[in-house]
Parts: structure tokens; C-alpha cells; sequence
């Protein structure tokens, strides 16, 4: 059904996190993956992970959606514990596991690498989290705005991705019709060899293709006739605006970054 | 092929909290060689329906027997791609499936992939576009570059070619101009009558469910809500009005004539001219008497 | 060329030179506050005029003047401020995330305030009913809605002129009833034309002015009433007339005069029952 259709990972709550100004999510992950980096003790990784607990906390999203979200990832965090384990052949051996002799120095760094890669997700996957995908775009049209004068195209690519978003719903549906259409006339996208497979793939390819830039066609008309004619000289009705708990934030912040170098060794 | 559905229901994302309950207890039947219409508003489940009727969806509860084909709750179908064979289902905008390089070409993805053999194939395209009466000099050009009722033709030609003995259609003159549409409906009547195809036609068009179908079935929010012949189901104008559904123009103005001026006139299927000729009888009676 | 008015001048339009001609020496005028429907075959040129009503075309020969102004190039942005169009397809033409983005749009590209957006978004919402529906996005809506946010965008805008092209040929008969309500009341309230391009009869009769189409050419030119009373000129070109007009020519072959061509149930069983005295 289609008002089940979820896009992006958004979360709807009514949040310190969700109520920030994207541009301002966006701004501090920035400089928390930067920040990320410079973390080198027990103590200034628990400032970092406090941090980003404390945000996940805030923004009232379901544990088991965070967790959802470091799903595909787990593995890629494991594995990188484990190569640190397996690979660092420095200092002390701490213990012997099937006759592998594992480092005190591995099980640190895969600790620490591991970790840092564990707040990397958890801090971005809380952007798509609490902002709508369209937020994501305003705020990136925003903070994009200064190459603007370098003649990069900001607006048409802020446009491009709303314009996206709008239709993918639309193509959605569309990819289920047409795949409903041609499984009526006998097309099985479900058993065969790879190749028949990759074969049924074209009955449904070229009618989303073709309905595609038909669509493309008629909404440039439509746009036109509404007037539109690139960015210059155009207002808009959507409007990011830094409140007081983007200022409270960023203070946070700030603290958090002193707090940092303060407890590193 | 016969049809019949007992008492089955559909549910979509059951069990999570987008479950939706599009049909709800159907029975029916269908006599093999019919023509029956199926009326609803958007929403009230006639696309579930459809889907039932080649597989596409497999029912929540009850079961469904098409021909020697069943479709039981709970359990996996047996030979798919035989009932898709025997039910042609025309969807709406059906033009949107075209993809091959040539007419020929898309009208032959059907039965090439039912496994029909090359002679029999080609034997069927002709048969098929003389049926939807497209320009034999038509079949090796793109069907990209032909105009949309064109368009509709070929689509409709490459389910005819399935051979099928079920004909399903969803809208088919959906965003067609009256002529085309009443070329395309004209050309399923004929269809029906020399090929004897059970004939299910979905439509929001009470005019075309008057003029072609002997049996309607009027679906409201998933249930049926009135079943029968034309002539029953548009006489019960105020049931039909409680759904915010309309009776076929003709009915609705003898329905007319009797309330303001209590002109009574049966509706028995006449033609124009002989309603005419019947309401001026009536009207002079009316005159003589005063 | 006044003000207020649509006036085509002998126009003609081709796609390409060596293509036929789809309009041929079209001239007509539609003044302030008229509901003028088009109809004719598909391929007759109704969708060529609406599109060279706001330069989306430009035609080969002729002149289009809107509101006193001359269609071209220079002057197309202006245009288009004053004539809004409402297309066939429902989802092709919603460029917004939500309504009210939708609803937006035509303002942002004329460049107005946010302020008057806010207050505009609200009104023109109010004017089609869908003032609940602010922040719902596209695929959440029916055909019918969509077209109503459609023609709640173009109203925004203010138009002096609205075109609907086939505006409700793609919904069903809920949405059509609905679209068409809301164009009565639109039409009513406010001060401007409309331009419907249409197959439906119904939707013609309600119409101040109709012009056939046939080929390229103006075939006919008249009330709803002066059209349907010449039935053989329209079923010349295969267009079908309303039921009640049929029952009308029915009636007179059975020697029942009527006082006027009928445009709906009302009317003819008026004329029927007031025609008894001369029977």
C-alpha cells in the first residue's frame, strides 16, 4: 500500500534533534568525523561515545531503528577488529586463541578502530534518522550556497534531488504495475538460470524508461508553464532558520571539543 | 472457463500496522462465456480482484476455482503460468508494457514465453492484429513511434495472442476520446460474441456496463453490494446513490420523468427513438385527458 | 487586443517545416470572465492552442495577443503569470515534495515574498477544499486531489486566465464531479476566464462559448445551445451530442415542438410538458 511507502530511514518524533536545523546536523557531524580522529585515550573516546549516546538518547528514535541502521555495517566492524587482531604483532601477548597468539596492542587498536567506525555510523545514520530527506536537501542547497558564485549549478542539483524524492513513490508503483503487467504475459522474474533472470529484467527496464522520460518531458512543461526559469530571481517558500537550540547545540559542541583535547594523552 | 470465488477475502502487510483489508468475504460466479462488469470506486477492491483472477495474488482466506485451476488460502498454486496462459488480463493503460523493437515483436512475448511454436505464433499475430484492426504494414515498425491509441491496440493484440479464454480488462478505454473508446469496446463485444471469451470487464462507466454487459457486480470497500443483471441493478437508483454511484443517464432521466411530472415509462433496454416515441404517446395521453 | 482578452489572430502552427500544419488560420477571441470550452478529436490542434496561449509554442504565422499583451519570446514570462494551465496527467505536473510545496511553486518562480506565499497557500487550498491537506505529500493523494492542487497552484498565482487541458480525463467519475465543482465555484468567485479543452459533453454544456475543432481549423463557434442545435455539422466530423439533445431531435420526428435545443434533463422535460397545449 502505498501509504506505507517510507523513504530515506526518517523517523517522525517531535525531538531536540529532529527540531534542529539541518544545516546544523549536518555542520557539527562534520566536524565530529573530523574530531573523531584525534581521540586517543579511554578517556577521550568515552567524551566522544557520551556525546553520541547522549544524542541518540535525545532523539527519542527507537533503539531497534538505530540498530537497524548499523545493521549492513556490523560486519564491516567486526571485520575490522578482527584484522587488528589478527594482523598487530606488537608488545605483549595478551592471550592465545586456537594457537594464534593475539597482542595486547591488537585488541587495543581493533578496540579503538572499531569503536571510532561504531560512532561514525551511529552520529550519521541519526541524521537520516531525524530529518526528512527534502530537510537534507534544503540544508545542502544552503550550505552549498557560496559556490554559487563559482557558477556550480547549487540550485538545479538541490532541484534534481527534490524532484527525486518526489518521484520515487511514483516510480515505485510504476516498477510494480509494469511487473505485474508482464508477469501476466508469462515473464517469471522469480526462478531460471541467472541469464533468464537477467533476460526478464528488459520487459520491465525499457517501459520504466520510456514512462520516465515521458514523465521527465511533461513535468519540464508543466514546469515551465508555471513559470519556472532556473534559480535567478526566485524565492522560496522554504526557509531554514537557526533557532536558540542551534545555538545551545553548538555550544555543546564546543564543550565537547574542549573536553576532548583536555582528556587526550 | 467457469469462475467462482468462495468467500475469500485479501489482506494486505498482514499482521503489521499498515494491514489493509481490500477484499472481505466475496462469493460469486461466473458462467463461462459471460460478459459481466464489475463497478467500484477506486478503492473498493476491484484491482485485488483482478489479480486473484490470474495469480498475481494468491487469496487470504477462501479459494478460487478458474476452470480446472484452484487458488486455495494457505497453499501454493499449482501450474502459474497455465492459468496466466488461459486469463488474459488487459490492465490499465496497458501501452506502458510495450518494450520491444518491433509491433511483431511485443505481440509475440506472450505466447513466446507460454512456449507456442514459431508457425502458431506468427498464425496468432495476424489473427490478433486483424482483431484489433491495426495496419498489417504496422508490425515491423517501433511500436514507440505509433500514436497512443495505436499504442493501446498492439498492447491489447499481445494478450489476444495468449489466446486466452478468460479476457480480463481493467479501464480499457481509460484516456481514450469517445470514438476510440467506443471503437475498443465495440471490438471486446465482438470478441466475446465469435470467440465466446469470458469477457470481466472493470469500469467506472455506467453507460458501458448497461450497453455490454449481461451481469454487474457493484464492489463497495471490499465487499459486494449488489449483483445481477443491468436492468436490476440500475433500477435500484437510491442504493446505488447511498455509494455515490451514478445510474446510466438514460435511466436516470425516465427516473426523472416519472418524479417531477409522473411520466412512468419502463426501461426494457429501448433505443432512443423508441423511448421518443413512447414519452410522446404518453405526454398526449396526458394532454387528452385534461 | 484589449485587456482581459485572449486573441488569436490568424494563426497557423506547424512542429516542423516539413510537418502538415496542426492549426490553420486560427482566429478567435475570449473576453474577461468567459468559461469557453474546446472540443474536437484528438489531434483536431486544442492542445497546440492551449499551449500557444502561454508561449510554450510560438506559431509560424499570426498573432496571439493575451491581456494587451503580444505573445513572444520577450513577453512569454509575463504570460504565463496571467495564464495558468492545468494538464491531463495528475502526477505530472506535482514538482512539489508536499501540497504546499506544489502549491508554492509558481510563486517562487515569479519570485513573490514568502509572506504572500504563506497567505496564498492557505486561500487557494481553502478554494479547491483542500485546506487539510497542507502538508500531505503526493503519493498519499487521489487523481482528483492532485488535480485540485493543481489548479489551487495555478490560482495562487492569480491568473487572469485559467486552461484546463484535459484536466479531468484521467479520473474517474468521483474526481471528474469534484474537479468540475471546483472550476464552477472558481469561476464564480473569482475574476477570470477559463479554458477547458475537453471530450466530456457534460462539461460543455456548462460553458458560456464553444469552438470546435476539426483539423487544424475553428469548425464552429457558439453557445453550448447554438452547437448542439447543429447536430448533422458536428456528427460530420464523428463528434458524438448529450443524450438530451438526441432525445430532442427524437421527439421533433415525432412532431413534439420544442422551444429550445435542451441542454440537460431539467430543460428538455420542461419544453416536453409545456409543448402539450400545442399538441
Amino acid at each position: 500500500m502505498s501509504s506505507s511507502m517510507i523513504i530515506g530511514q526518517y523517523i517522525p518524533a517531535d525531538s531536540v534533534i529532529h527540531r534542529l536545523d539541518p544545516r546544523s546536523k549536518i555542520a557539527i557531524i562534520f566536524f565530529y568525523v573530523v574530531i573523531v580522529f584525534f581521540a586517543n585515550s579511554v578517556m577521550s573516546y568515552g567524551v566522544l561515545t557520551l556525546f553520541a549516546i547522549g544524542s541518540a538518547l535525545l532523539s527519542k528514535v527507537p533503539f531497534r531503528y538505530i540498530m537497524k541502521g548499523l545493521k549492513p555495517v556490523w560486519f564491516l566492524i567486526l571485520f575490522t577488529f578482527l584484522l587488528h587482531l589478527f594482523v598487530t604483532r606488537e608488545g605483549d601477548v595478551a592471550f592465545s586463541l586456537f594457537g594464534w597468539d593475539v597482542y595486547r596492542e591488537g585488541l587495543i587498536q581493533g578496540g579503538a578502530i572499531s569503536l571510532r567506525f561504531f560512532l561514525l555510523i551511529l552520529v550519521t545514520s541519526l541524521l537520516t534518522l531525524t530529518t526528512t530527506p527534502i530537510e537534507i536537501t534544503d540544508a545542502i542547497e544552503e550550505l552549498l550556497g557560496p559556490l554559487k558564485k563559482l557558477r556550480f549549478p547549487v540550485h538545479e542539483l538541490a532541484l534534481m534531488m527534490s524532484i527525486s524524492l518526489r518521484f520515487i513513490p511514483t516510480l515505485m508503483q510504476e516498477t510494480e504495475k509494469i511487473s505485474k503487467a508482464q508477469a501476466s504475459r508469462g515473464v517469471d522474474f522469480r526462478t531460471g538460470s541467472f541469464k533468464d533472470r537477467v533476460r526478464a529484467v528488459v520487459p520491465l527496464l525499457v517501459p520504466l524508461f520510456v514512462s520516465a522520460f515521458k514523465r521527465a518531458e511533461e513535468l519540464a512543461m508543466a514546469m515551465e508553464a508555471r513559470g519556472y526559469q532556473g534559480g535567478e530571481g526566485r524565492t522560496k517558500l522554504r526557509e531554514l532558520q537557526l533557532t536558540k537550540i542551534d545555538v545551545l547545540v553548538y555550544g555543546v559542541f564546543v564543550l565537547l571539543v574542549i573536553a576532548l583535547f583536555m582528556t587526550r594523552s | 472457463m467457469d469462475i467462482s470465488f468462495e468467500h475469500v477475502s485479501y489482506i494486505y502487510q498482514p499482521n503489521s500496522p499498515f494491514e489493509h483489508r481490500a477484499l472481505n468475504d466475496i462469493t460469486f460466479s461466473i458462467k463461462s462465456g459471460s460478459y459481466v462488469a464489475v463497478i467500484g470506486h477506486t478503492g473498493s477492491g476491484k484491482s485485488t480482484l483482478i489479480q486473484q483472477l490470474n495469480g498475481l495474488l494468491q487469496p487470504t482466506e477462501g479459494s478460487i476455482q478458474i476452470g480446472k485451476y484452484k487458488l486455495q488460502a494457505g497453499e501454493k498454486t499449482k501450474n502459474l503460468r497455465g492459468l496466466r496462459e488461459q486469463v488474459g488480463v488487459v490492465f490499465q493503460y496497458p501501452e506502458h508494457q510495450l518494450f520491444e523493437e518491433t509491433v511483431a515483436k511485443d505481440i509475440a512475448f506472450g505466447p513466446h514465453n507460454f512456449g507456442v511454436e514459431k508457425m502458431e505464433i506468427d498464425r496468432r499475430i495476424k489473427e490478433a492484429v486483424q482483431a484489433t484492426k491495426l495496419p498489417d504494414e504496422l508490425l515491423e515498425r517501433s511500436p514507440f513511434d505509433l500514436s497512443g491509441g495505436q499504442m493501446r491496440r498492439v498492447a491489447i493484440s499481445g494478450v489476444l495472442a495468449m489466446n486466452p479464454e478468460v479476457l480480463v480488462l481493467d479501464e480499457p478505454t481509460a484516456g481514450l476520446d469517445p470514438r476510440g473508446q467506443k471503437d475498443i469496446m465495440d471490438m471486446f463485444k465482438d470478441l466475446h460474441k465469435e470467440k465466446g471469451l469470458t469477457t470481466i470487464l472493470v469500469t467506472h462507466s455506467m453507460e458501458d456496463a448497461l450497453a455490454y454487459a449481461d451481469h454487474i457486480i457493484i464492489l463497495n470497500q471490499g465487499e459486494i453490494y449488489r449483483e445481477g443483471t443491468p436492468l436490476e441493478i440500475f433500477k435500484q437508483h437510491d442504493a446505488l446513490e447511498k455509494v455515490q454511484l451514478d445510474v446510466p443517464e438514460v435511466m436516470d432521466f425516465l427516473r426523472r420523468a416519472k418524479k417531477e411530472y409522473g411520466v412512468e415509462i419502463e426501461y426494457r433496454g429501448q433505443d432512443i427513438a423508441e423511448l421518443a416515441k413512447e414519452l410522446t404517446l404518453k405526454v398526449r395521453g396526458d394532454s387528452d385527458h385534461e | 487586443m484589449g485587456e482581459r482578452q485572449v486573441e488569436f489572430r490568424n494563426v497557423s502552427f506547424r512542429y516542423q517545416e516539413d510537418m502538415p500544419w496542426v492549426l490553420k488560420n486560427v482566429s478567435f477571441t475570449i473576453g474577461p470572465n468567459e468559461w469557453v470550452a474546446i472540443i474536437g478529436h484528438n489531434g483536431s490542434g486544442k492542445s497546440t492552442i492551449a499551449k500557444l496561449m502561454n508561449g510554450l509554442l510560438f506559431p509560424q504565422e499570426g498573432e496571439i495577443f493575451v491581456d494587451g499583451m503580444k505573445v513572444s519570446q520577450e513577453s512569454v514570462w509575463d504570460i504565463r503569470k496571467e495564464v495558468g494551465m492545468v494538464f491531463q496527467n495528475p502526477d505530472n505536473q506535482f514538482v512539489g515534495t508536499t501540497v504546499r510545496d506544489d502549491v508554492a511553486f509558481g510563486m517562487e518562480n515569479h519570485g513573490m515574498p514568502r509572506d504572500l506565499m504563506v497567505e496564498r497557500i492557505k486561500e487557494s487550498l481553502k478554494a479547491v477544499r483542500m485546506e487539510d491537506f497542507e502538508r500531505y505529500e503526493p503519493h498519499r493523494l487521489s487523481g482528483g486531489q492532485k488535480q485540485r492542487i493543481a489548479i489551487a497552484s495555478v490560482l495562487a498565482v492569480s491568473p487572469k486566465f485559467i486552461i484546463l487541458d484535459e484536466a479531468t480525463a484521467m479520473l474517474d467519475p468521483k474526481g471528474r464531479k469534484e474537479i468540475m465543482q471546483t472550476v464552477r465555484e472558481v469561476q464564480q468567485e473569482r475574476d477570470l476566464s477559463l479554458i477547458t479543452i475537453t471530450h466530456d459533453l457534460q462539461e460543455v454544456t456548462q460553458a458560456s462559448r464553444v469552438l470546435v475543432m476539426n483539423s487544424g481549423e475553428v469548425w464552429m463557434e457558439g453557445s453550448p445551445r447554438e452547437v448542439f442545435s447543429s447536430k448533422d455539422h458536428l456528427t460530420e466530423i464523428g463528434l458524438d451530442t448529450p443524450f438530451v439533445s438526441k432525445m430532442a431531435d427524437h421527439l421533433k420526428a415525432e412532431g413534439v415542438s420544442l422551444a429550445r435545443e435542451p441542454l440537460n434533463h431539467q430543460e428538455l422535460l420542461e419544453d416536453l410538458w409545456t409543448s402539450r397545449s400545442n399538441m
